[in-house]
């Protein structure tokens, strides 16, 4: 699923594009807990969606090849987080809905887990 | 193929410092990737150098990460002056932290990162003085078929 679908689909702003929003997303991982997302997340090219907006969100997506962050509750990250993102070519976008609703979206349309436990 | 030189270096990292947490493994990534290392392999480098400093980020006063790439192997090693783990096994378990409350606010402690070194890693070991400092030592293979 491309970018730009995810973010249609979760009524998502934009807040930053470093990639093409063509790009493919290939699953979805969901988390607060950045040690988690490290030992579960197993396939890269995915989507974070959580609640945490501080910097170590957009490092541990760096260091983990995920592509994309969507931050639920309408939850926006700050000047420093951005600029962080977008040196490391991490596209950002905010949701309004909560993360079980946000993955549960993504789910309908056909989006699967970064820990390949529901393919 | 043109056998590549051995490259090595080190970072010193400061404990408590949240605001360049991370940017050792984020730059030994970089090398990694620019130097051809598979993408895989380079991940599970990356994972285990980043948790293995965010330890020493979060639980030590200071500490130093210094790594060798060769041909066949890249070994990166953890040397901090922290409080020491009282019981390796204990730590060794998935889940079980004892990073402290505002720690885990940031999205750190869970409890996982020791295992996630162990688990991206072909060779794990570690060692630790309590009241001194802990060492780790990871070691992962580069197989030459995914270069």
């Amino acid at each position: 699923m491309t970018l730009k679908k995810v973010a249609e689909i979760l009524g998502a702003e934009v807040v930053l594009t470093t990639a093409d929003m063509g790009t493919e997303i290939s699953s979805v991982c969901s988390s607060d807990l950045m040690s988690d997302l490290l030992h579960f997340s197993t396939t890269p090219k995915s989507l974070l969606i959580t609640g945490l907006i501080n910097k170590q969100v957009v490092r541990t997506a760096e260091i983990a090849d995920i592509k994309a962050i969507a931050f639920v509750l309408g939850k926006r990250p700050d000047e420093e987080t951005v600029e962080m993102a977008r040196q490391k070519g991490i596209v950002l976008i905010v949701t309004r809905f909560s993360r079980f609703t946000a993955c549960g979206r993504l789910y309908a349309e056909g989006l699967r887990s970064c820990t390949g436990e529901d393919r | 193929m043109t056998q590549r030189k051995n490259i090595e270096g080190s970072f010193h990292l400061t404990g408590g410092d949240f605001t360049n947490a991370g940017g050792a493994s984020s730059e030994l990534k970089s090398l990694l990737i620019n130097i051809g290392i598979a993408p895989a392999i380079v991940r599970r480098a990356a994972i285990a150098t980043f948790e293995g400093e965010m330890n020493v980020i979060i639980h030590a006063v200071a500490g130093v990460m210094h790594y060798l790439v060769t041909p066949g192997y890249i070994k990166v090693t953890l040397n901090d002056m922290g409080p020491g783990i009282p019981d390796i096994a204990q730590a060794m378990q998935e889940g079980y932290s004892t990073a402290p409350d505002w720690v885990r606010e940031m999205g750190w402690g869970a409890g996982m990162g020791l295992p996630n070194m162990k688990k991206n890693a072909d060779e794990f070991r570690i060692d630790s003085i309590v009241g001194e400092g802990t060492t780790v030592e990871i070691l992962i293979k580069i197989k030459e078929e995914l270069l």
